[in-house]
């Protein structure tokens, strides 16, 4: 039984260090996916949406890749505190950032967008 | 002062964790932030209920991990549409009820709908949710119903649950 | 591997102040400018990992904190061109902007 358990700790001590890398990594490309989203989107609020990929995968999985090259237990909740400080100030801000264009006055654009055959048809949002 | 016990529980947990250094000095320096921040959170008048959220914490925690896969599954469509060749999105603003009777439950209600990727709550006003989504579909006030339903659960009192 | 991730981050973020330029609305900048904090919390950690000083986490933690009281702070200024404003309670607030507007 011992035996098992050391190989398990063995194991992990060699895997956690690519492990921890390859989740950095994609999380990483997480990002650049969702700054591409901010450049492609049409107009204010969808730019909002592919902004929050960064906002909760990205920023998760590159934070769960240093937890796992974490060398000492203080760096674990350190990033713990990251994480929730993240997850509660990111949805804070995005919504912040919706109401105020909101409240300013900035209308939506609703309805398909980018189809061929499909006009953006002029629903104001209320 | 049950809740000022908790927040001061809660700083000195955090600057516990955050230093790593426990010498006497570091600790007396450590005595004084808190006292200071415990001071200023008085003159704030942030001791209350929602400065010491601890009664709801149980219901917290069960409702995050299922807040965690809606994320993930939400994450997905947003990055296909992302990636897509033809920017193929239907944005919508729908109006959406809830059923949160507690501040709390509306603000974990509200920050959830932000929180997934796709959709976002653009306005509240009393028991209504404006929430602009990025596809038609997706945006539709019955797509909310389970995670209203989950955050009047974790969040509001347990005797007006629905 | 976490260099490559720091690099992928780096070009995510050049990205992004393309976005702070060309943004046609003060909100696209704004919400490039949050987005772009976010990297950086994320690329001062990786940064600490690769020159091997995890310490580097206590700055990001508080980058995380600075970059959300600058966003609303941001938006709060470009509302009523003034810090000087209470943020009041939601009546008050509603008629306060209704005003503001007219």
């Amino acid at each position: 039984m011992p035996d098992i358990l050391t190989l398990l700790g063995d194991t992990w001590t060699t895997v956690r260090y690519p492990l921890g890398g390859a989740t950095c990594l994609l999380g990483a490309l997480l990002c650049i996916v969702g700054t591409i989203g901010v450049l492609r989107f049409p107009d204010f609020y969808t730019r909002l949406h592919a902004a929050s990929i960064t906002d909760t995968s990205g920023a998760f999985l590159v934070l769960l890749g240093m937890a796992l090259m974490a060398p000492h237990w203080l760096v674990l909740v350190k990033l713990f505190c990251m994480l929730g400080f993240l997850v509660l100030t990111s949805a804070t801000s995005s919504h912040a950032l919706a109401n105020a264009a909101h409240t300013a006055g900035l209308q939506p654009k609703i309805g398909p967008v980018g189809q061929a055959g499909h006009e953006d048809h002029e629903e104001a949002g209320h | 002062m049950a809740y000022l016990l908790g927040i001061f529980l809660a700083i000195v947990a955090f600057w516990m964790g955050n230093s790593g250094h426990y010498t006497p000095l570091m600790l007396g320096f450590a005595a004084l932030s808190v006292v200071l921040t415990l001071v200023l959170s008085a003159r704030l008048k942030i001791i209350d209920r929602e400065g010491a959220p601890y009664v709801r914490l149980a219901g917290l925690a069960a409702y995050y991990p299922w807040l965690l896969l809606e994320i993930a599954k939400s994450n997905w469509v947003v990055i296909k549409a992302c990636l897509r060749a033809d920017l193929d999105i239907s944005p919508a603003l729908v109006k959406v009820k809830t059923t949160c009777k507690t501040d709390l439950a509306k603000v974990t209600f509200a920050n959830s709908i932000t929180l997934t990727p796709g959709t976002v709550t653009v306005e509240i006003e009393g028991d209504k949710l404006l929430v602009h989504g990025l596809y038609e579909a997706n945006t539709v006030p019955e797509a909310f119903e389970e995670m209203d339903r989950r955050c009047a659960r974790a969040a509001d009192p347990a005797g007006s649950a629905a | 591997m976490t260099f490559a991730a720091l690099v992928a981050i780096l070009i995510g973020m050049c990205l992004l102040l393309l976005r702070a330029l060309i943004g046609p609305t003060m909100y696209d900048r704004v919400l490039a400018v949050n987005s772009f904090g976010t990297k950086t919390v994320l690329v001062l950690g990786l940064l600490g990992y690769v020159m091997g000083r995890p310490d580097f986490l206590d700055i990001a933690i508080l980058y995380t904190l600075i970059n959300f009281v600058s966003t609303i702070a941001i938006l709060k200024f470009f509302r009523y061109r003034s810090f000087q404003v209470p943020l009041v309670r939601r009546t008050d607030a509603a008629s306060r902007a209704g005003d503001g507007n007219a």
